[in-house]
């Protein structure tokens, strides 16, 4: 029984590092491009896919993907908002979400086309196989890992957003970019490597997923939705505030699992309907 | 909503002006009205009749979401949710009950209308890209209800729907019948709508689309307008539903599914947002990509995606509001 409860919890701390990772990138990219990246999800089942390819088809291991992967899905970003996203600055952001919308269509339109629906296995890197128990209780180390980096990536976001020199450009520019540009910053710049940034953690999240879960198509778009509810959640007003938010929905969907599996699928948007009738704002949010 | 304040400018020779111009948009409605009678009734003898029927219920369904986007501004992601959510009520009273089918439309219809008051009611406490973030979550929520609910079919989706008969009279399982009832359903809710957008509410409606504050400031409970325009709209995606359930005799799942609520914004922007005639143009072409799936398979998503970027790139006023730009541009 305790066994089991734990056993849910960590899958749910599992994938509450997945939702933190992904909201952080959309947080961020929000917070400066002020566009919802639809694509998201898309650029996370990239990741996995591409290094579950690399792997198949080049024999490429794990680690090395995970280096080049999120590499070649940031520098797919910065093409996208270099070609595309570059000329809805100005518009409703509500074009923002509808182009991403489309990428995201067009990537995962792609992959079935080429791979189907199925789903494909991506072997847990050697090094990490296998686990250890902690009183009782069994954690594989591939699990332990993914918590582990999620939280170092999370964390190291947040301390170069909050406290260096890069951060405060960025926050300024999230305050206001015309005022930044003013002062001599390369705000263009500066919003192209952010978006290449957030793509690339969304692929990096994609590769760590990769061994969890099973690499398909739609996976992107199914956690994407997710994501979307934990950012309605937490507000998309501070960094340490979507991790947080990111971490205990994924717990909740874990307890949920325990209690009433069938439920634990629809329990982040019971929560949001929560949230939205107490409070509207989310739980650390600034704005409407 | 007729006791709110109106702006009643009144200059000599404005009223002159006025009704001239009254009279020019009735005669281009009543030409409009003529053209769509016309189409409608001879479609059925030009092309494959439960195409049209389906194409129809698309245009509806599109209407009533342009009402939201179009004339508020509101971006509801979540459309899929009312419109499957009435097919599936309206088949469950169709077959196992064996209501009448106009009792079960009615009923499918009323239920899409008390699920979009309450999720519009929750959904409106945030605006712009939240309003659309919650919508999909509900939408989900509402899909995942769909998959796992013992009595919906699951992935099956729910099959066997009788079309029964109308009044006890015509027979719906005939072609012919089937499809005026459908028209004339079309036609009553594409009058609701318009006739919605040309009131002094949809005045009020497109006020806010333009500047919320300000209708906030002269007086407007805005958030009652909104959420009476997200009702509207859910409770006439839920007609769509439900006449499609009884013309295809199933609700299937992908009905509720985030594809549909993306297609459904993708049908109004190619069309036109915020013109009347637009979600009908973009369901009909939106309408013939769905039904060429079998021979393009995994490719109607990619090109219904790269129309959406197309789309939103090179001509976001849509099929027909650039048609209407060039008409005004060249008189």
């Amino acid at each position: 029984m305790v066994q089991a409860l734990f056993g849910q919890l960590i899958l749910g701390l599992v994938n509450g590092c997945f939702y933190a990772l992904l909201s952080l990138g959309l947080a961020i990219i929000f917070g400066l491009l002020d566009i919802v990246n639809f694509a998201h999800g898309a650029l996370y089942m990239l990741g996995a896919f591409l290094a579950w390819m690399a792997l198949t088809l080049l024999g490429v291991n794990y680690w090395v993907a995970l280096v080049a992967v999120p590499a070649a899905v940031g520098l797919l970003g910065i093409a996208i908002e270099r070609l595309l996203l570059r000329r809805l600055y100005g518009l409703d952001n509500l074009y923002g979400l509808l182009l991403t919308f489309g990428l995201a269509l067009v990537v995962e339109g792609l992959f079935q086309h080429a791979y189907g629906i199925s789903g494909n296995a991506y072997p847990v890197p050697p090094q990490l196989v296998g686990g250890f128990r902690i009183g009782g209780v069994y954690l594989p180390t591939y699990r332990a890992w993914v918590v582990v980096v999620a939280l170092v990536v999370s964390f190291g976001s947040w301390f170069v957003i909050e406290r260096t020199r890069l951060g405060a450009y960025l926050r300024a520019g999230t305050e206001n970019p015309k005022m930044l540009q003013a002062f001599g910053v390369n705000v263009p710049l500066m919003f192209t490597l952010t978006y290449g940034y957030g793509a690339a953690l969304a692929a990096f999240a994609g590769v760590m997923a990769a061994p969890i879960y099973q690499v398909q198509p739609s996976m992107g778009a199914a956690v994407v939705i997710v994501v979307f509810a934990v950012v309605v959640i937490g507000g998309m007003g501070s960094i340490a505030g979507s991790i947080l938010t990111g971490i205990g929905l994924g717990l909740v969907e874990g307890l949920t699992k325990f209690w009433y599996p069938p439920g634990a699928s629809a329990v982040v948007f019971v929560v949001m309907a929560l949230v939205l009738l107490v409070r509207p704002a989310g739980l650390f949010g600034r704005t409407r | 909503m007729t006791a709110e304040p109106r702006a009643q400018a009144r200059a000599p020779g404005a009223a002159s002006l006025r009704e001239a111009a009254a009279r020019r948009l009735r005669n281009r409605t009543f030409w409009a009205y003529a053209l769509l009678v016309a189409i409608g009734i001879s479609a059925p003898f030009r092309v494959y009749p439960v195409f049209a029927m389906n194409v129809l219920c698309l245009a509806l369904f599109a209407s009533a979401f342009n009402l939201l986007l179009g004339y508020v501004g509101l971006l509801s992601f979540g459309h899929a949710a009312f419109l499957g959510s009435a097919a599936y009520v309206t088949g469950w009273l169709a077959r196992d009950l064996g209501l009448p089918p106009l009792v079960a439309i009615a009923a499918g219809t009323a239920f899409a209308t008390l699920l979009g008051w309450i999720f519009g009611a929750l959904a409106i406490r945030r605006s712009g890209i939240y309003f659309a973030m919650i919508t999909l979550g509900f939408a989900q929520l509402v899909f995942f209800l769909g998959v796992q609910m013992p009595w919906t079919g699951g992935e099956d989706g729910f099959q066997g729907i009788p079309r029964g008969t109308l009044l006890g009279l015509v027979d719906l399982n005939r072609t012919l019948p089937m499809y005026y009832f459908t028209y004339a359903v079309f036609l009553g809710g594409f009058w609701l709508i318009h006739r919605t957008i040309d009131s002094p509410f949809g005045q009020v409606l497109r006020a806010i689309r333009e500047n919320e504050p300000r209708a906030l400031s002269l007086g407007y409970d805005v958030d009652r307008y909104k959420l009476l325009a997200f009702v509207i709209s859910a409770g006439l995606s839920g007609l769509a539903g439900a006449m499609r359930a009884v013309v295809n005799q199933f609700a299937a799942l992908p009905d509720l599914h985030w594809h549909t609520s993306g297609a459904v914004v993708l049908m109004t922007l190619l069309g036109g947002m915020g013109t009347v005639m637009g979600p009908s143009v973009g369901a009909l072409l939106v309408g013939v990509l769905e039904n060429s799936s079998e021979r393009l398979g995994s490719w109607v998503t990619v090109i219904t995606g790269g129309v959406f970027v197309v789309v939103v790139l090179a001509f976001r006023r849509g099929i027909v509001g650039e048609i209407r730009a060039l008409v005004r541009r060249s008189f």
